[in-house]
């Protein structure tokens, strides 16, 4: 899909998907809600359309709807939906099904849980390319194999023969492109589909959709919250929010000159930026740990880390890259088999059990998924109120009195003492477990990933709060996250870490300015980037280098 | 291949050191029933001369534990000594091997229970899987509706009526006295034992369905079922194909715990229709104090169920690919 071929395909081509005024209920809380309402969409053979949106803002609604799917507990209420002169709005179960895995096809976004555990992945590559009589078992396993190569999956011939849990996750997203691809359709819905990989194995993923969707010239709904990664596969973008669209204009312009602000809001999380200030007073020091759990493998070597006072250092790295192993080390959830923790110049004892109340209180942590770190029969007065009793001894009043104090340190009113963590969005949520957090009035607190789960607007807003904190009350954050945008945003010092090992450590500018070390370049490099051709020079660039 | 072979070999000597505790807790449970045994077995006009002299011949006035390792060292080489009963007061012994009083009860029960799970598991998985694919309907809720039914009824109760409509308005007369004749082949016996295998049908099917049932169910809103029907495939072949492969496990313990509810949990029916099985077995030798019997059933019984529900993780293990296949 270079943009000038497809912007031809897009003013010119034969309409593929009309889709009308399409109105889509779904069933909660004891009544019907509106999800989509009112929404057009228009697609030509060959093109590639983004969809994107925050959560909730019925992005997969809408690209199932295109499919003519709707899922359990919602309806289509109204509009239309015309797939090659098929409205399937009115179409029956059986005439869609003769659609589905044959002209139109899905790809997901968690491709562990798409796949079907018990049977071989080209068992289920072929199988609705077989069951709708589109080609022979064999003939079509000898293309699957030859998508497979195409799609750059190791092994090629024989990795059909595995099992979904005997391969990757990267791996997997691309045998679930070639089941897309087996039927040779006309229309594939990707439904975030590299939403849950590392940013390296992303790249490799998107280069070869986009490299087989050219190849066979079939049109494509891309749906995602990831605004960069969209502009290097769609020919359009269209943005929703809350059921309705915000706007739709050819990705490069879109890029360019964002009409609505809403738009621009969804990259808001690249606007911020922190400027580095050094700081010699370390207050946490790491040194030397190697760490496993159980009996297992090592997962830590040897890593030392420096934490300067009222600072924020952030590890990043790809999944297993033992960056929340390090956050448990430092906790003392996990002893370290050899190398210390060193807090304020003390040793700190390795295990939780040898660590007084004070020891406890000075570090404290929050977690990626709000949701589960709360009790969800508390209420917040009740959550935040819990360290204030353990720590400080506070109790009736003066707690109370705190906890309202805590409220208005994170942005958030009275109103919200006796509510239930149920009662309140992801980004509420967050905000209380920091206040959880700072009752303690800790020195150092470890945010893991706490971000990664909410939208780039609500993100923002965390990380701004964060920063005032810090401001205010001096202090420091380890943060550890696999988003680059995030790290650019917040950081003083910045420590990369692979497989186990410290890759680099240094303030935010020495990090990411060239020359980089191997892998920190493949890391940055990786990053999707608010350009169109981002993807393409990358692809040109490496391919060079290889 | 080698982690099940291990695997499996690990649940087998699972299976024997369960075994072994639990000949230890039928040993210990029966030493703590109160009374005599040789007075309960001679009567209480027996003199104390003999009762103890009956003690001593049958070893009880030795130690419990030198009992307890004589009976277990037996029982592994599957002897399960001589009975108490058909010895009199008055000397005369016509007490006969444990071994020789149960084999031919427990072919009967085990017949039952064969001929019964024949028909029970393949109706169960039927019934389950269709209810599973029209899920919600009427047909649905009549199936839920007439198994729930047919397990609320005490079984004697289902018994009588069976035998009532049966006898009376289609002529059968089925009844089970001539099953151990020697001349009464295999339909023979099915056929004497039609009624009381249409009880315990009855009493299984539900438990056995409804798991069927919902465990496809629960299955059914995973993301790869959802991705099977936007393959295209009909619902039949999405619930047969896609979710039945993963749901063996649980399926497979209830019916294992059915199964082993066949052999050692249908005295009732035994008694009602006059089948000579080892439930009926057990329960007169309780009565009259036959401890070798007693303890025979007991461990016999125990090991049916071991050996089923080792059958049920058995299949777990090798319908699970994470196991089947490792990385």
């Amino acid at each position: 899909m270079s943009n000038d071929s497809n912007q031809n395909a897009g003013e010119t081509g034969e309409i593929l998907l009309e889709m009308r005024d399409v109105r889509i209920e779904g069933w909660s809380d004891e009544k019907w809600n509106p999800i989509i309402k009112g929404v057009d969409l228009t697609l030509r053979r060959g093109e590639i359309l983004g969809l994107i949106g925050e959560s909730g803002a019925g992005k997969s609604t809408l690209g199932l709807a295109g499919m003519g799917f709707t899922q359990p507990g919602c309806r289509i209420t109204g509009g239309s939906i015309v797939f090659d002169g098929v409205d399937l709005v009115t179409a029956t179960e059986t005439e869609k099904r003769a659609l589905w895995g044959s002209r139109v096809t899905y790809v997901a976004q968690s491709a562990a849980a798409s796949f079907n555990p018990a049977h071989r992945l080209i068992d289920q590559t072929v199988e609705a390319t077989v069951s709708h009589g589109i080609q022979s078992e064999s003939l079509a396993k000898d293309d699957a194999r030859i998508l497979y190569a195409s799609l750059s999956l190791p092994d090629p011939e024989t990795i059909g023969e595995r099992y979904p849990h005997q391969v990757s996750g990267g791996q997997l997203q691309r045998v679930m492109t070639a089941m897309a691809m087996s039927s040779r359709p006309d229309l594939i819905v990707f439904d975030e589909p590299t939403t849950a990989l590392d940013v390296t194995t992303q790249v490799e993923v998107l280069l070869s959709m986009r490299k087989i969707v050219e190849e066979f010239n079939t049109a494509a709904i891309y749906i995602t919250h990831d605004l960069a990664v969209v502009a290097q596969m769609a020919d359009t973008i269209k943005v929703l929010r809350y059921g309705q669209e915000v706007e739709e204009a050819p990705a490069r312009e879109m890029l360019e000159s964002p009409k609505e602000d809403y738009t621009k809001s969804l990259w808001s999380v690249r606007a911020l930026h922190k400027e580095t200030q050094p700081s010699d007073d370390i207050v946490l020091s790491i040194d030397g740990v190697d760490a496993a759990y159980g009996r297992g493998l090592k997962v830590l070597h040897n890593v030392n880390i420096q934490v300067p006072r009222g600072r924020t250092v952030s590890i990043v790295g790809e999944s297993g890259s033992g960056k929340s192993t390090t956050a448990r080390v430092i906790t003392g959830l996990l002893p370290p088999m050899s190398g210390q923790v060193t807090f304020n110049g003390e040793a700190l004892p390795p295990e939780l059990k040898g660590r007084s109340k004070d020891q406890l209180r000075r570090i404290q942590m929050i977690y990626q998924m709000a949701d589960t770190a709360m009790n969800p029969r508390q209420t917040v007065g009740e959550i935040i109120g819990r360290p204030l009793e353990f720590y400080h001894g506070l109790s009736g009043k003066a707690k109370e009195q705190r906890v309202l104090e805590l409220l208005e340190m994170i942005e958030l009113d009275e109103s919200f003492y006796d509510r239930l963590p149920s009662e309140m969005s992801g980004g509420q949520k967050q905000r209380i477990c920091i206040a959880r957090a700072l009752a303690a009035e800790p020195e150092v607190i470890i945010c893991d990933e706490v971000t990664s789960a909410l939208d780039q607007i609500v993100q923002e807003g965390i990380l701004k709060l964060l920063m005032k904190l810090q401001e205010k009350h001096g202090i420091t954050y380890l943060f550890i996250t696999h988003d680059i945008a995030t790290v650019e945003a917040i950081s003083d010092e910045i420590v990369v870490m692979y497989m186990g090992e410290v890759v680099e450590q240094g303030s935010k500018d020495q990090i990411l300015t060239a020359p980089f070390p191997e892998y920190t370049e493949l890391l940055l490099s990786s990053v999707p980037e608010m350009d169109p051709d981002w993807l393409t020079k990358l692809a040109e660039k490496r391919g060079q280098e290889a | 291949m080698n982690l099940i072979i291990m695997t499996i070999l690990k649940r087998l000597a699972l299976g024997v050191v369960t075994l072994f505790f639990v000949s230890l807790i039928i040993f210990s449970a029966i030493q703590f029933l109160p009374g005599d045994f040789g007075e309960a077995v001679l009567g209480q006009a027996a003199t104390e001369e003999t009762v103890a002299a009956f003690r001593r011949e049958l070893g009880l006035d030795e130690p419990a534990w030198r009992r307890y390792l004589d009976w277990v060292g037996a029982a592994a080489t599957g002897d399960f000594g001589t009975s108490f009963s058909g010895r009199a007061s008055s000397g005369v012994d016509r007490s006969r091997p444990v071994v020789e009083m149960i084999s031919s009860p427990l072919k009967n029960t085990l017949f039952l229970a064969g001929m019964t799970a024949i028909v029970a598991v393949p109706l169960a998985l039927f019934l389950g899987i269709t209810a599973a694919l029209w899920r919600n309907s009427i047909y649905d809720r009549v199936i839920n509706a007439a198994t729930l039914t047919s397990i609320s009824f005490p079984e004697f109760f289902v018994a009588y009526v069976l035998m009532l409509f049966s006898t009376l308005w289609w002529g059968l007369s089925a009844n089970a006295t001539g099953i151990n004749d020697a001349d009464a082949s295999i339909l023979d016996k099915a056929y004497m034992l039609i009624l009381p295998s249409m009880t315990l049908t009855l009493v299984i099917v539900a438990h056995m369905m409804r798991m069927t049932r919902a465990a496809i169910i629960n299955l059914l809103a995973s993301p790869y079922i959802e991705m099977a029907r936007l393959k295209g495939q009909s619902s039949l072949r999405v619930i047969l194909r896609h979710a039945l492969p993963n749901a063996w496990a649980p399926i497979a313990t209830v019916i294992a715990f059915n199964l082993a509810y066949l052999v050692v949990g249908v005295v009732v029916v035994e008694v009602i229709f006059a089948i000579p099985g080892a439930g009926k077995v057990m329960v007169d030798s309780v009565a009259s104090r036959d401890i070798p019997v007693v303890q025979a059933c007991a461990l016999i019984f125990a090991s049916v169920y071991i050996l089923l529900n080792l059958a049920a993780d058995i299949i777990g293990i090798v319908t699970n690919p994470r196991l089947l296949h490792p990385k």
